[in-house]
């Protein structure tokens, strides 16, 4: 990717993509993981956030084959390998539902309410799925 | 300023589509811009031809195609959504061997890389969803 500039200058923005919903009851996740992988090349700092049910996504041993869905969720671990600068969860949605870092099939950064805050507060751009 | 507005959510079924409409009259009411609208998820409904809109309410489809053509807008509908959902173009009917086409006027179809392409380039990014 050659990158977009204003003026002489690369343009890269701090891109946090957020995700607030389970899988495979909606396609929410699916696509918005579909987004990521496709956004990875242009060379943009990108962030990924789960909060609420979308903590749900990060399970490991997840089994939707069985229902012919496609095990999107796998495709997580491929973020830092693209240059994805970090993968968030809500430490208090996974405590809410009975969830810790051993229940994830990535390595996680567990943010509180407040480090969240930082966080959105620091991005140029938001997208939510 | 330069927005970008994203629609997650197909006509009728949510707020979604309307609001952005109304958002984006606003944008360009107030004197600024808009860079792209993205259709993605169910959104990719909003740009269908074959909209039959209800005769005493609004018709969602037709809103944007106008819209489109009066202040220049682009409408883009990602073509990943649209196939899954049955929303092609000429050159998508042909490359995948359909009988028809669908697309509405004012939109276009295309890759998710012109949504984050929007993100980069505008001020602002507007998400319109569920």
């Amino acid at each position: 990717m050659s990158g977009y500039r204003k003026g002489r200058e690369l343009i890269v923005k701090r891109f946090l993509y957020v995700s607030r919903r389970p899988p495979h009851g909606t396609i929410y996740g699916h696509e918005g993981l579909e987004v990521i992988f496709t956004g990875a090349v242009f060379d943009q700092m990108v962030t990924v956030l789960f909060l609420d049910d979308g903590v749900y996504q990060l399970v490991k041993d997840q089994d939707p084959g069985a229902l012919g869905f496609k095990n999107y969720a796998l495709g997580f671990r491929a973020l830092n390998e693209l240059g994805v600068q970090a993968i968030c969860a809500s430490r208090d949605d996974l405590t809410a539902r009975g969830l810790s870092r051993e229940d994830l099939l990535v390595d996680a950064l567990l943010l509180s309410s407040f480090e969240i805050t930082d966080l959105m507060e620091n991005q140029d751009t938001i997208l939510s799925f | 300023m330069v927005f970008g507005l994203v629609v997650n959510e197909g006509p009728y079924q949510h707020q979604a589509s309307d609001t952005a409409y109304n958002f984006a009259r606003a944008v360009i009411g107030m004197g600024h811009s808009i860079i792209r609208v993205f259709f993605y998820h169910d959104g990719v409904y909003n740009g269908t031809r074959l909209v039959v809109p209800p005769q005493d309410d609004r018709a969602v489809t037709e809103r944007w195609s106008e819209f489109a053509e009066t202040h220049q807008v682009d409408l883009v509908l990602c073509v990943a959504a649209a196939h899954r959902r049955g929303i092609l173009d000429e050159s998508e009917r042909q490359r995948n061997g359909k009988d028809a086409e669908n697309l509405a006027a004012g939109f276009r179809i295309s890759g998710i890389g012109q949504l984050v392409e929007a993100a980069i380039l505008a001020d602002r990014m507007v998400v319109f969803g569920d």
